[in-house]
């Protein structure tokens, strides 16, 4: 356990029955947990090597359920961590023992789908992958689309501002939110935005996304949706290294074809999801997935251009799909990519962030940093935003070796700040990157963050010890206490 | 009587000195880019961003520019350009509309948040800021976001300075997400069509996957642009011909885009009004807004009413600014209320306590 976490408030452990009761008389009966039996089940997100039992777990069903538990805990100090699925890679809904998880997996509704002016407004529980299945079959979906879509919620997404593999086209959840019902520390419930293509006053809406929580408890969201398009079709291109790759990327980019998808898989990564899913990839050091939409023309059309540009490189592949099961085929590989390394052991899954240009230096960096932490990395990655996903090979049950795997990735994400990029491009800060902020930002940058913070969140009893390293929050949750 | 000169800095850091120093002595500064945009008649002096100026890095490859605020715009369109390259949100020059003469600014751009027609498609203008550089109230000189496409590293500050319009902060740098421009476009126009109309052809066009990137309603004629790669152009056009058949358009190779993101058909005189509304909500505002005098035209598809009439539209359309006031009394911006404005004089507090960045520009 390398990331501290402040020592729990006596004072709300003290008060343990009392909150509960308090939490009670303001919820329906089913909607208070505290048997430690159960409140083990939220201990931890999809950062698994953190945990940490709540000392309650709410699950309100509406907003004037959340606004209540703001007040309840406002009222007497408590500590609250919002929590969607808990699929957070960064520690995002890692409890701390004084707070209070309040899950919004039941805020499930759909609450109205708007065609005619290209919304749709939910529930923030309900799922990502939700959304699009309900607007199906208006011919409609939402766009941003992270691995997770099964399981992660909109609140979650809206939370840490979530991307997805689709997000070279179509932006991430900032660009496609258009408001959001937000209940602040005070029990007071805001909407800010709504069906209107900008904000009134300041862009409130634009500093609540992404914020980790860190604001206020987001219960429903407006959000943009588009025209299905007519098809997608993917390419696999494969390369003898990852410089030719790389620049086959920054290519195909400013040649004027803008596709949807631009994927990228190493040489480890691919042996693996060979070995498990026998997707039939190219033996070679990078494979390119390139996916692109329009119509069968448009898509023929594009995919020539590309296949041009590629040529020109010399790739030892280059797989055209001609029909659907031929494009699941190239997909398969890249989404089994993460069941596949977890096959081969324990792994740490990196977020950071590069500018394209960078990416040839960087995965060369990162090869000799491999060799010198003596641990495996394989990349996978949305190579057309730079958006790298580096996953570092370790075992949970040697002793030392998560601590050697967090030095690299901490050496990784250095490198990707070093070449003109951040810490994290689709997963947030959480607690696993919150002691690396002083790499990207300098203090006063951090200042202003948390002052923006002081003037939401006040007492700082939102999703405490998370992005702000503890010893440049200190004052600030100091000054809160008083 | 003496005239006043501007403070005009050539540095980042000179900028910070220059705030540090009117923090300290509770002297308010008038932001000023190109002089086009939002008037301006504030007390205290003038720091104008005229000097502060230049691109930093543009890197085509990797869709990003990088510019300093003061940056005219046009040189920027015309680097772009070169590339095959653009701002996809489409920025306005409000020049003709506020009988400005300077020359429209990067920074001034974003500071306005300005989007014109591609907003529908493509977004307004903060969703394709990445990341600033700027100096606030008490002359910190301060970063937030970077220069990559994808960034969720701690509060998303640039979305807030994006449209505050300068009382919240100086911008000195702005990184901007460049896209490549489609080649081909063309439009269809239906002539002779109420709003009522104009608004069935834009829902209809907007919920087909043919990437409609202009949808507007000016002088009883409704616009549609469709943009493409050569080849795709005709299949675009020729689908929406079909499935719009009914209201008889016809294909414009030059129609006015410029125009319309500019609202010159509003050009002159008289208080203009820039109302955000529900598309499907604007038909019936537009009926309703006449009746009061005045007159109206359409962009993105109905969500943005451009009203240019003596009466106050905020009864009818709560989200309306006074974009060019000439004699109309009230806010230019519309006022706020309860737990959000308190959120926003909180703001305010933070980034400029003593209250010296363009003081009263939005809320007057």
């Amino acid at each position: 356990m390398s990331i501290a976490m402040p020592a729990p408030d006596a004072g709300v452990i003290a008060r343990v029955p009392q909150i509960v009761a308090a939490l009670r008389a303001v919820l329906p009966p089913d909607a208070v947990i505290d048997d430690p039996q159960e409140t083990r089940a939220y201990e931890c997100d999809a950062l698994t090597a953190y945990r940490c039992p709540p000392l309650a777990v709410v699950l309100p069903r509406t907003t004037a359920e959340v606004a209540a538990v703001m007040r309840v805990c406002d009222g007497m100090g408590v500590p609250v961590v919002p929590r969607g699925a808990g699929t957070s890679l960064a520690g995002g809904a890692l409890p701390t023992a004084d707070c209070v998880i309040l899950g919004t997996m039941r805020l499930r509704e759909v609450l109205e789908v708007d065609t005619d002016n290209r919304y749709v407004r939910v529930q923030t529980g309900v799922t990502n992958l939700s959304v699009s299945a309900e607007l199906e079959p208006y011919g409609f979906f939402y766009a941003p689309d992270p691995s997770s879509q099964l399981a992660c919620t909109i609140a979650g997404n809206i939370a840490m501002n979530s991307g997805g593999a689709h997000c070279l086209k179509y932006g991430v959840t900032t660009n496609n939110l258009l408001g959001a019902t937000v209940v602040l520390t005070t029990g007071e419930v805001v909407d800010l935005g709504g069906p209107e293509m900008g904000p009134m006053g300041l862009d409130l809406l634009g500093i609540l996304c992404g914020s980790e929580g860190q604001l206020g408890v987001v219960t429903e969201a407006t959000l943009r949706i588009l025209p299905r398009p007519e098809g997608a079709r993917p390419v696999l291109i494969g390369f003898d290294s990852a410089e030719t790759a790389g620049e086959c990327v920054a290519r195909i980019i400013r040649s004027g074809v803008l596709p949807v998808a631009i994927e990228y898989m190493d040489e480890p990564c691919l042996r693996a999801v060979e070995a498990f899913a026998k997707a039939g990839y190219p033996d070679c050091p990078a494979v390119l997935i390139v996916e692109v939409e329009g119509s069968r023309a448009e898509i023929d059309d594009q995919i020539a251009r590309i296949r041009a540009i590629a040529g020109a490189l010399n790739p030892v592949e280059f797989r055209e799909s001609r029909n659907a099961d031929e494009a699941l085929a190239i997909w398969k590989g890249r989404k089994s990519a993460f069941g596949a390394m977890g096959r081969l052991g324990d792994y740490i899954c990196l977020d950071g962030t590069v500018p394209v240009g960078q990416l040839p230096y960087t995965l060369r960096r990162i090869g000799e940093l491999s060799r010198q932490h003596g641990l495996e990395v394989a990349n996978v990655f949305h190579a057309g935003d730079g958006n790298m996903h580096p996953l570092i090979l370790f075992d949970a049950n040697t002793p030392g070796d998560l601590a050697r795997a967090e030095a690299f990735g901490a050496d990784i994400l250095r490198l990707c700040v070093e070449v003109g990029g951040c810490l994290t491009g689709e997963h947030g800060v959480g607690v696993e990157k919150r002691d690396l902020m002083g790499d990207q930002y300098g203090p006063d940058d951090l200042a202003i963050q948390m002052q923006v913070k002081d003037v939401f969140d006040p007492g700082w009893l939102l999703n405490p010890a998370k992005v702000f390293p503890l010893e440049a929050s200190a004052a600030h949750r100091a000054r809160a206490a008083e | 009587m003496s005239v006043a000169l501007d403070l005009v800095p050539t540095t980042e850091a000179e900028v910070g000195e220059i705030i540090a120093d009117c923090h300290a002595r509770r002297t308010s500064l008038r932001i000023k880019g190109g002089g086009t945009r939002v008037e301006n008649r504030g007390p205290g002096e003038t720091l104008s961003l005229s000097r502060l100026s230049g691109v930093v890095t543009y890197s085509p490859g990797e869709m990003t520019l990088i510019a300093r605020p003061g940056t005219p715009l046009p040189e920027i369109q015309q680097m772009l350009d070169a590339e095959g390259q653009a701002l996809a949100f489409e920025p306005p020059d409000l020049r003709a509309v506020l009988g400005g003469n300077g020359t429209p600014t990067l920074g001034g751009v974003v500071a306005a948040n300005a989007s014109g027609p591609r907003r529908v498609l493509a977004g307004a203008c903060r969703d394709h800021l990445l990341g600033v550089r700027f100096v606030d109230g008490r002359g910190r000189v301060l970063k937030n976001g970077g220069r990559v496409m994808k960034n969720v590293t701690g509060l998303d500050l640039s979305k807030l300075l994006a449209g505050s319009h300068g009382t919240l902060a100086v911008l000195t740098e702005v990184v901007l997400k460049t896209l490549p421009l489609l080649p081909a476009r063309t439009t269809l126009a239906f002539p002779g069509i109420n709003e009522a109309t104009a608004l069935r052809i834009f829902t209809a066009a907007l919920s087909t996957p043919y990437e409609v990137s202009g949808a507007a309603h000016v002088g009883g004629t409704a616009y549609l642009r469709v943009e493409g790669l050569e080849g795709q152009l005709a299949y675009r056009r020729d689908r929406l011909l079909a499935l719009l058949a009914d209201w008889n358009p016809q294909v414009l190779e030059d129609a006015p885009w410029n125009a319309i993101r500019d609202a010159a058909h509003f050009a002159g005189s008289g208080p203009l009004w820039r109302i955000l509304c529900k598309p499907t909500d604007a038909p019936g505002l537009c009926d309703r807004l006449r009746a009061m005098g005045g007159d109206c035209s359409l962009d993105w598809g109905g969500g943005l009413i451009w009203y240019r009439g003596v009466e106050n539209p905020r009864a009818l359309a709560p989200h309306a600014t006074l974009v060019r006031r000439d004699g109309a009394a009230g806010p230019a911006f519309p006022p706020l209320t309860g737990a959000v404005a308190r959120l926003q004089d909180g703001l305010r507090r933070t980034f400029d306590p003593a209250g010296i960045l363009n003081p009263g520009l939005m809320d007057a």
